[in-house]
């Protein structure tokens, strides 16, 4: 199943679209939502990408298609050089699982530990009762779990034990790669850490890939080895983690890693100097979607969409870096007073 | 003025609970002087809310609080009944809620829900109670202040409905302000954005705030004061210097080195763990509730834990005379 080559990207998104179509009131005319718009990624085997921007710019749906749970509108996702739309869901979740943000809910607190670990094994009929069961008991230990939760139920475990149990779900199925949907924003710091050490523990011990969706830019740089920046829909900037957080680039990465709050005392709030509020995604600004809050805006800037420019580990979507067409200079953009 | 705005001293909160009693709050001192910020900073369950909701008299009928001293600028908040504490809260101290979806009414205009407290505490007309929205809604930076006033919640994104609920807490310029976590259902661009105006005006306005949070990055750059909280403690408390470049009790340096800090953690390294879960609370809770989690504990944790003063206004409580700070850094 798993290919040798190592340079054969796991993961593949060419191109993805997707679009939503959205009716404002009763007899709004309906509008078009580009919830992503023509992203493309690809991801090697053992690599982590960190996937960060505000809410509302397209992370989540990126991850639904990856799982198979929505269809691109447009492009096409490949596994290990396969396109996803071909093979069915049911060999689609062999190969990718997920860890969700809230261990709350996106567990049944009907059924035992031990159901809802062994539930994909039944769904996807892997062995008998026996093998099944001696399944859970291995990837218990695996995750750090006491044998005697396979009897209890959600509602008696903490946070970060009921996280475990999701990431246990996840394993079962030997999958290749894994989207982490937030998986530690629900938690306390101090059980947010365990399980940040027990992700990096299973991804050397599996050689797996992740898809490392998070708002936290301190946890992203600790255990993504690429990051992409999303920013309505679009990918504005990809890199190594050290090309992305020693020399920064695009300025929405700039203002986005200004706004991390280290621990360190007395060095004050940091002005992001991004202004006004994330736009409307059903009304996207011309030119480049970031303009109105770009500190370093131009004036052709509201007016032609920048092109991704490569990057010695990456690319960035910004005219500053597009030395080519010229667009890198120009005159400032005068904003009207708000 | 030399006498603190608010002090509290020995402040505890029990609540009933089906086998016996949930010592949730046990003896917490703190006070706070006009225009200082004082974070409390904690794990859920440590009972940093309950604190600040003991202080507003917001606490339900079955919560027993008790205090040997809990003084608002005099007034002793021990004794004060339902009409004194109705006429404090909106008027001299107000409360920012975490959740700005959930504690703005969504059937009223967010006019009607700013000029409420004003109408209620002071004796103005509508216009001028009006006035004084727009006013405050244009100094938390929303634009066109005057066509907001009647727009519902819902037609506002998450961090102007905050910047809503800031302006109400604002409006008949209160001492005191509590803000349980204020930032946390926000983005991070959003976070920083609400945070500076917090701080800005708690300046401009010389007021004295109460931020709760579990976020040390927040409180690092906010706080004067900090108070670190664990399983219904105040562990550890000093200014924002002291607690984070020289952090005494067991229980703050390991809260600092479970987080992946940018420049200082090594890429991809082990984060530091605390191991083990918050103790039960329910009966009698003896000795330092941290022993069962703490690499340092003894069989002295298990008996009264004596105060440490390392330095002025640097407050910790352990056994051990440095926390075993030393033990730690020569490893």
């Amino acid at each position: 199943m798993s290919n040798p080559d190592t340079n054969q990207p796991v993961l593949e998104l060419r191109n993805v679209s997707k679009t939503y179509t959205v009716k404002q009131g009763m007899f709004g005319k309906p509008k078009p939502l580009k919830a992503i718009n023509d992203v493309s990624l690809s991801l090697k085997r053992g690599e982590v990408l960190g996937l960060v921007g505000e809410s509302g710019c397209g992370k989540s749906t990126l991850a639904k298609i990856l799982l198979g749970l929505e269809d691109p509108t447009k492009g096409e996702v490949r596994v290990d050089g396969e396109v996803i739309g071909a093979t069915d869901r049911r060999t689609l979740a062999r190969r990718i699982q997920p860890i969700f943000q809230d261990p709350y809910s996106s567990l049944n607190p009907r059924k035992s530990i031990e159901d809802i670990i062994s539930l994909p094994l039944r769904v996807h009929h892997i062995g008998d009762s026996n093998s099944q069961d001696k399944a859970v008991r291995e990837i218990l230990d695996i995750v750090g779990l006491p044998q005697r939760v396979m009897r209890t139920y959600p509602s008696q475990m903490s946070g970060g034990q009921r996280q475990r149990v999701a990431i246990a779900r996840a394993l079962i199925m030997k999958p290749e790669i894994v989207i982490c949907d937030e998986p530690t924003s629900a938690l306390d710091v101090s059980v947010q850490s365990q399980i940040l050490n027990l992700l990096n523990d299973l991804r050397a011990e599996f050689n797996l890939t992740y898809l490392f969706i998070s708002h936290d830019l301190a946890v992203v740089e600790h255990l993504a080895t690429r990051v992409a920046v999303m920013y309505l829909g679009r990918i504005v900037e990809e890199s190594s983690v050290g090309g992305l957080f020693d020399t920064s680039g695009h300025p929405y990465t700039q203002a986005l890693l200004k706004s991390v709050l280290t621990p360190e005392a007395g060095k004050g709030v940091p002005d992001t100097e991004l202004g006004m509020e994330y736009p409307n995604p059903i009304a996207p600004p011309s030119g480049c979607h970031f303009h109105p809050r770009c500190p370093m805006a131009m004036t052709h800037c509201a007016e032609i969409a920048p092109r991704p420019v490569p990057t010695p580990e990456g690319h960035v979507e910004c005219h500053l870096f597009d030395t080519e067409n010229g667009y890198n200079t120009g005159a400032p953009l005068v904003r009207e007073a708000v | 003025m030399n006498s603190p705005l608010l002090r509290v001293k020995d402040l505890t909160i029990d609540i009933p609970v089906g086998g016996g009693t949930l010592n949730a709050v046990r003896g917490i001192d703190f006070d706070l002087n006009r225009g200082e910020t004082l974070c409390i900073v904690g794990e859920s369950g440590s009972g940093k809310s309950l604190t600040s909701l003991a202080l507003m008299g917001l606490l339900g009928g079955r919560i027993k609080r008790t205090a040997t001293q809990m003084e608002f600028d005099g007034i002793d908040l021990t004794k004060a009944n339902n009409k004194t504490m109705r006429a404090l809260r909106g008027d001299r101290m107000a409360m920012i809620f975490q959740e700005p979806m959930t504690s703005l009414n969504p059937a009223f205009t967010i006019g009607n829900q700013l000029m409420e407290a004003l109408l209620l505490h002071r004796n103005v007309g509508k216009d001028a109670a009006r006035a004084r929205a727009v006013e405050l809604l244009e100094k938390v930076g929303i634009t066109a202040a005057e066509s907001r006033l009647s727009q519902y919640p819902h037609q506002l994104s998450g961090g102007l409905r905050q910047r809503v609920m800031i302006a109400m807490a604002l409006m008949c310029e209160p001492e005191l302000i509590i803000a349980d976590e204020p930032t946390t259902a926000l983005d991070v661009t959003i976070q920083a954005q609400i945070l500076r105006l917090l701080v800005d005006l708690g300046r401009e306005m010389n007021m004295a705030m109460i931020l709760i949070t579990h976020d040390l990055g927040v409180v690092a750059r906010v706080a004067d004061k900090v108070a670190v909280m664990y399983a219904g403690e105040l562990v550890e408390t000093g200014s924002a210097e002291q607690v984070f470049n020289a952090p005494m009790h067991p229980y703050t340096r390991g809260l600092l080195r479970c987080i992946p800090q940018p420049g200082k953690t090594e890429r991809g390294a082990r984060l530091g763990t605390i191991p083990g879960i918050v103790p039960n609370l329910v009966g009698g809770v003896t000795g330092c509730p941290f022993r069962t989690r703490c690499d340092h504990a003894v069989a002295a944790c298990r008996d009264a834990i004596p105060h440490r003063k390392p330095a002025e206004n640097h407050r910790f409580r352990c056994v051990h005379e440095t926390g075993h700070q030393t033990a730690e850094t020569a490893v």
